[in-house]
Parts: C-alpha cells; sequence; structure tokens
C-alpha cells in the first residue's frame, strides 16, 4: 500500500466522490462502462462531485486548486480530513490512509496535524475569539494553561492582541477570518486546509490577509491546500496550481507552467486576464542568441540593458524604458539572448511563441 | 353490537369494534395494578410537598424579595420592579393568597422540572434523528390537543387524587412545546460551525454539549418558558383531582357562583403567569442582546462581586 515517495504530505489516489442514493451503483457503472458526468446524472440520479483526482502535496508546499462554483474544490478539500467519505479511491496523510482510521484516531488527526479555515469563518458565536482559537485543544482536553498559551501566540500571530476576550460578532470580517486563521495554527498541525478562506472579503481586506498568510506560511512552512475560485490568488499564494472542472482536475502545474502552457481552451480562457508582468521570465521571451545573430549580424550589445533569464517581464520593462536598445539576456556575464522592445510588448500579451518569428 | 343494518352509504354507525369497551379494560387493569405504582407516587409526593412546605416555610416578605433579585438577576431591573410589584399584588388580593399561589407555584416548579427531564433529552433525540421526529410528532400532538378530560380519570384510577396525579396530568399537557423546541434549536444550529466543530476533532458528544446544545438555548429556553404557561393553564383542571393552590379557589368559587372568590384565584394565576413569563424570557436572551456579559456580572451577583471588588 506504502510505495510512494515520502515527502508527499498529502497523497490523493484516484478519488471519486458521487453523491446520491445509488452512488455506488453509479461508481461501479462508471469504472466498468465509464459513464460521464451526464450519464450517471440521467441514470442513477447521482451527482458527481469529483471525478477520479490525483494530486500530492509536498511538505511546506502551498498548493492551490483553483475552480469555479460548482467545480467540486470543496467537495475535494472535505476528502482530506474525511469529513466527507469518498466513494472510491485512497487519501493518505503522511503516510496514513485517512479513511481507514477509527473514529477516535481520525479525531486525533484532525484536532492535531490539521488545521481547516472556512470560507463564511464559521467562528463559534457564543465563544471568546481565545475560546475560539483554543477549540481544538479544548477537545484535546489540554491544560487550561497551555491552551491560553498556544492560542494568544496564535492570535498574536494574526496581529488580534487584546482581542481575545471578544466575540466574534463584535469583530470585522476582516478580523473574523483572522481569528479563523488563529484557530487553524493554534495547535501548530503540520497541514492547512484553507476553504476559499479570503473570497468573502472585500478586495482591500483580502490582499492585506493574502499578505498576511504569505509571510506566516513563510515562516511557519505548513503544508497548504488552498482552494480557491480567483486565479488571480492561486498565482500569487501557490507553489503549485491544480485547475479543476466539473470535479476533475484539469491541470495541475507551477503557475508559470499553467499561464504559459495551458493545456485546453477551458484553462486557456481562464489565464487570458491574467497579467504576464510578474508570472512569465525573459528566458521565456528572449530570442535566442543564434538565431538573432543570424538575422541581424554579430551582437553589438555594449551600451545595451543587460538581464538574467529569471527575471520578470516587469523587471525587463523597467529596464527597456530608459532605452532605444533590446535588453541582451546574459548568463554569467556570456549574452545568451535578446528581447527587443516588440518581443516584450507580445510577452506582455502572453504571446510568446511567435517572438521567435518576430521580424523588423 | 350492531343492532342496526349494514348499509353501505352509512357503513359507520352499524359496526361497533368496541373501542370504548376495550379502553375500560385499560382503566380496569390500572385499578387492579395500583399497588406496583404506590411506592413511585410516594416518592414524587414527598418531593413535591417538600418544594410547597419550603417555598410556604419563607416568610412572604423575604419570598418576596428572593424573587425580585432572581428577576433581576435572570432578566434585568426592569423586571424586577415589575416581579415586585405584580407579587405584592397578589399579596393582597386575600389574605391567604400568598399561600396559595406557592403551593401553585410548588405544583408548577415540580411539573416544570419532571418536563425538562423528560421533554430535553427526547427533544435533543428528535432535532437529531429524523425518524424518531416523525414518530414522536403525532404523540406530541395528541398529549397537546386531546382533552384533559380524557386522560383524568385513567390517571386518577392509576394513581389515585392528589398531587402526583395533577402534577402527571400537567406534564402530559405541557411536555410537547418543549420537546418541538429543543428539536427546533438543535436543527436550527448553523451546519458550518458544527462542521468546524468535527474539523478541529471534536466528538458527537463534544458538539452536541460545546456547541449545538449552548447554540440551542434560547430556543430551548422559549421551550421552557411555553412549558411553565401550559402548567399554570392546568392549575384548574388540577385541583378536580385534589391539588390545593389557587386552581382550587376558582373551582370551589365556580361550584358556589362566587365571582369575587373566583375572581380572586383567576387573577393570581394571571399574575404568577406573567411573573414566570418574563423572568424565563429574560434568561431566554441570547449573549449578543445581553452586551456579552456573562450572568454573574450582572444583576445583584456582579452588584455584590464589584462592591467586594472581585470584579
Amino acid at each position: 500500500m506504502n510505495t510512494k515517495p515520502t515527502e508527499a504530505v498529502i497523497d490523493c489516489r484516484n478519488l471519486w466522490k458521487i453523491f446520491g442514493k445509488r452512488a455506488d451503483e453509479a461508481m461501479k457503472a462508471v469504472k466498468e462502462q465509464g459513464l460521464g458526468k451526464i450519464e450517471v446524472r440521467d441514470q442513477f440520479d447521482c451527482v458527481v462531485g469529483v471525478q477520479d483526482a490525483s494530486f500530492t502535496v509536498a511538505r511546506g508546499e502551498i498548493f492551490c486548486i483553483m475552480g469555479l462554483s460548482g467545480s467540486g474544490k470543496s467537495t475535494l478539500i472535505r476528502h482530506v480530513n474525511r469529513l466527507i467519505e469518498p466513494t472510491s479511491g485512497q487519501l493518505f496523510i503522511e503516510d496514513e490512509d485517512v479513511n481507514t482510521l477509527s473514529a477516535k484516531a481520525l479525531r486525533q488527526v484532525r484536532a492535531e496535524k490539521i488545521g481547516m479555515v472556512f470560507q463564511n469563518m464559521a467562528l463559534m458565536p457564543h465563544k471568546t475569539v481565545l475560546e475560539n482559537v483554543s477549540f481544538s485543544q479544548e477537545v484535546r482536553g489540554h491544560s487550561l494553561q497551555s491552551r491560553r498559551e498556544n492560542a494568544l501566540r496564535a492570535i498574536d500571530a494574526v496581529d488580534l492582541n487584546g482581542w481575545d476576550q471578544k466575540y466574534p460578532d463584535e469583530l470585522s470580517g476582516g478580523m473574523q477570518q483572522r481569528v479563523g486563521l488563529a484557530r487553524a495554527i493554534a495547535a501548530d498541525p503540520s497541514i492547512l486546509l484553507m476553504d476559499e478562506p479570503f473570497s468573502a472579503l472585500d478586495p482591500l481586506i483580502r490582499r492585506q490577509l493574502q499578505d498576511k498568510f504569505m509571510s506566516l506560511s513563510a515562516e511557519m512552512k505548513k503544508t497548504t491546500l488552498f482552494i480557491t475560485h480567483d486565479l488571480d490568488e492561486a498565482i500569487r499564494i501557490g507553489d503549485r496550481i491544480a485547475i479543476m472542472k466539473d470535479g476533475a482536475l484539469v491541470q495541475v502545474g507551477t503557475p508559470e507552467d499553467i499561464v504559459t502552457n495551458p493545456v485546453d481552451d477551458y484553462v486557456a480562457d481562464f489565464v487570458a486576464g491574467i497579467s504576464k508582468l510578474d508570472l512569465i521570465s525573459a528566458g521565456k521571451i528572449m530570442e535566442p542568441l543564434a538565431k538573432f545573430e543570424s538575422r541581424e549580424g554579430p551582437l553589438n550589445g555594449a551600451a545595451w540593458p543587460e538581464a538574467h533569464p529569471d527575471q520578470s517581464l516587469d523587471d525587463l520593462v523597467n529596464l527597456s524604458v530608459t532605452t532605444q536598445h533590446p535588453v541582451v539576456v546574459k548568463i554569467d556575464g556570456s549574452p545568451v539572448g535578446v528581447v527587443t522592445k516588440n518581443a516584450l510588448l507580445r510577452g506582455i500579451q502572453g504571446d510568446f511563441d511567435a517572438t521567435a518569428a518576430v521580424t523588423h | 353490537m350492531a343492532d342496526k343494518d349494514f348499509s353501505i352509504l352509512d357503513p359507520f354507525s352499524s359496526v361497533d369494534l368496541g373501542v370504548a369497551d376495550s379502553a375500560d379494560g385499560v382503566k380496569q387493569w390500572a385499578i387492579a395494578n395500583r399497588d406496583i405504582i404506590q411506592p413511585v407516587k410516594r416518592f414524587f409526593n414527598e418531593m413535591i410537598v417538600g418544594i410547597d412546605n419550603a417555598l410556604n416555610a419563607v416568610p412572604p416578605l423575604i419570598m418576596l424579595l428572593l424573587m425580585v433579585l432572581i428577576a433581576w438577576q435572570a432578566a434585568g431591573r426592569r423586571v424586577a420592579i415589575l416581579v415586585g410589584l405584580a407579587m405584592t399584588v397578589l399579596g393582597f388580593l386575600a389574605p391567604n393568597a400568598w399561600a396559595l399561589a406557592m403551593t401553585t407555584l410548588a405544583i408548577v416548579v415540580s411539573a416544570v422540572i419532571l418536563c425538562f427531564l423528560i421533554g430535553l433529552p427526547l427533544g435533543i433525540l428528535a432535532g437529531k434523528n429524523d425518524r424518531f421526529e416523525s414518530i414522536i410528532r403525532p404523540v406530541l400532538d395528541t398529549m397537546q390537543t386531546i382533552p384533559a378530560f380524557v386522560y383524568l380519570v385513567p390517571v386518577v384510577m392509576l394513581i389515585g387524587i392528589g398531587n402526583v396525579s395533577g402534577v402527571l396530568v400537567t406534564i402530559i399537557f405541557a411536555l410537547p412545546p418543549l420537546v418541538r423546541l429543543t428539536s427546533l434549536g438543535i436543527r436550527g444550529v448553523n451546519a458550518s460551525v458544527v462542521e468546524a466543530a468535527r474539523a478541529f476533532g471534536a466528538s458527537p458528544s463534544q458538539i452536541l454539549f460545546k456547541v449545538e446544545l449552548p447554540l440551542a438555548t434560547p430556543t430551548i429556553l422559549a421551550g421552557v418558558n411555553q412549558t411553565i404557561m401550559l402548567s399554570l393553564s392546568m392549575v384548574v383542571i388540577a385541583s378536580m383531582i385534589s391539588v390545593k393552590g389557587l386552581g382550587n379557589e376558582v373551582l370551589r368559587a365556580m361550584g358556589r357562583l362566587d365571582a369575587g372568590k373566583a375572581l380572586v384565584g383567576g387573577l393570581g394565576i394571571v399574575i404568577l403567569a406573567i411573573v414566570l413569563d418574563r423572568v424565563t424570557q429574560g434568561m431566554g436572551r441570547s449573549g449578543r442582546d445581553r452586551g456579552h456579559r456573562h450572568w454573574w456580572q450582572g444583576g445583584p451577583v456582579g452588584v455584590v462581586l464589584r462592591l467586594t471588588g472581585k470584579a
């Protein structure tokens, strides 16, 4: 059973979730006859929530699952702490199959290994901020003293000092979600599950909380599964992104991968509106030196600005505005390629395949 | 049995299934089995008489003061003033009105305590389990709508006249709203909060006691309030099976066509109802309405704590 590499903290294998009274029959039919979502709905009156999802999240990685409402991302994340039982497939947390755990062991994993943040906060209105944050330790029966210490540390981490005796309805939405975040990290779990945590907040507060989360996660290095319907957010936060559609993972990759090589029209549509400035590097859009020289003659770039292949388009723009020359891309002082103004402009538009063929 | 010829257009009058006779059998069984029930009856009778004696042993003025303090603690200063005035009026209605009211209060308190002990678990079960809810709902409907006179006789046959029977018929009538509202309260708890509790490792019993019951408390207390009101409305009927108190005054006055005496008893019941209603409603306010203060931070206890410098 245990054949996977050990660095995967969350390992999801061929996970299916079908909702409905005849889910098991439907599952069997899907496996034997390869029925699709529509057929399952018509023949079995069941809804496919997650189809055949497989992914791994490495230790310390932030893995974003991006999809529109109803794409099954919230259903998928609830399989990690088994709030929802899968119809078929396995899910391992640190080499343990969560679906074989006893009820007691599962509660321990939920309280000690996993912290979860919800879109609608889901704070307990009858408990103070401090009591909310220390809830997972309360149910484990930790002493009041250690509970309080851990909770206050978490409250401090989300900058809510002095609010610990208030009740959730005395706080603004953004502060409430910070309490949610503090509750998730209070027991120092190794895994964070974030279910659209910032979706219900206004853009400014969302941005602040994203920054807060990113600085916290850089510090804490927690393995994070982050659900969002906002591709900008996924790109900003995620080390890797999975695009989900109709319950299936359509594409998994780094933000740059997804933006530069969308696997199908659906993903391409999504990434069309994304700013490429920070995502695409000089190396992606440069014209290789040999090709440039065969067209324009030997490189005479003494006065040209210089860049490294890893620098973003944003940096190239800054370099370019001061001069009329193209930018020369160098590795360890030796030129490897050239980015002309035209190639840069096309790159900003997201049109990088064509850059090699740019003519003057 | 069927003394009429069978007619297809009127099938009912020609068929007698003997329901009434077999129900009478229950009464016979009750009479035959009275001895089993006597020790249980004695226990509950002593509980009721004990509460009655305790309430009547306290001098009325001190009792009045206690009630005002309790009302202040539970529902605030306004209600405390109302309770003080109302109970004073009750005391001046007639020389024996206060003692009668305490006896009635003892019956109501006993009935409500028992209703709570029976109704809360049933309500929780009904709130968690759809099947149980669908089974218990017609039972509750029956308990609320069947005329009290129907079960008055079998209860007396089984238990005999007196306080215990009075409390039992009161429970039959007053229990349903508590069960219904407890179920409603449990069902009304925000599902996402329960999910969050699960996600952080709470067990089912922890979810019940730390999340569901606290959040359902205002609704459950509304149920307790209704139970108290219905208990009070039963005191006149209960007095028919020799339960003392204000209800008995009304019953006796009716027998003698003594409108004045009936008014005294009736007003006494109304005042008691108002007092109990306001106090229990005050207890049912949510945390936000109370400005998120703990109960010991307000009322007389809060004053004492502040004066002694402990808060």
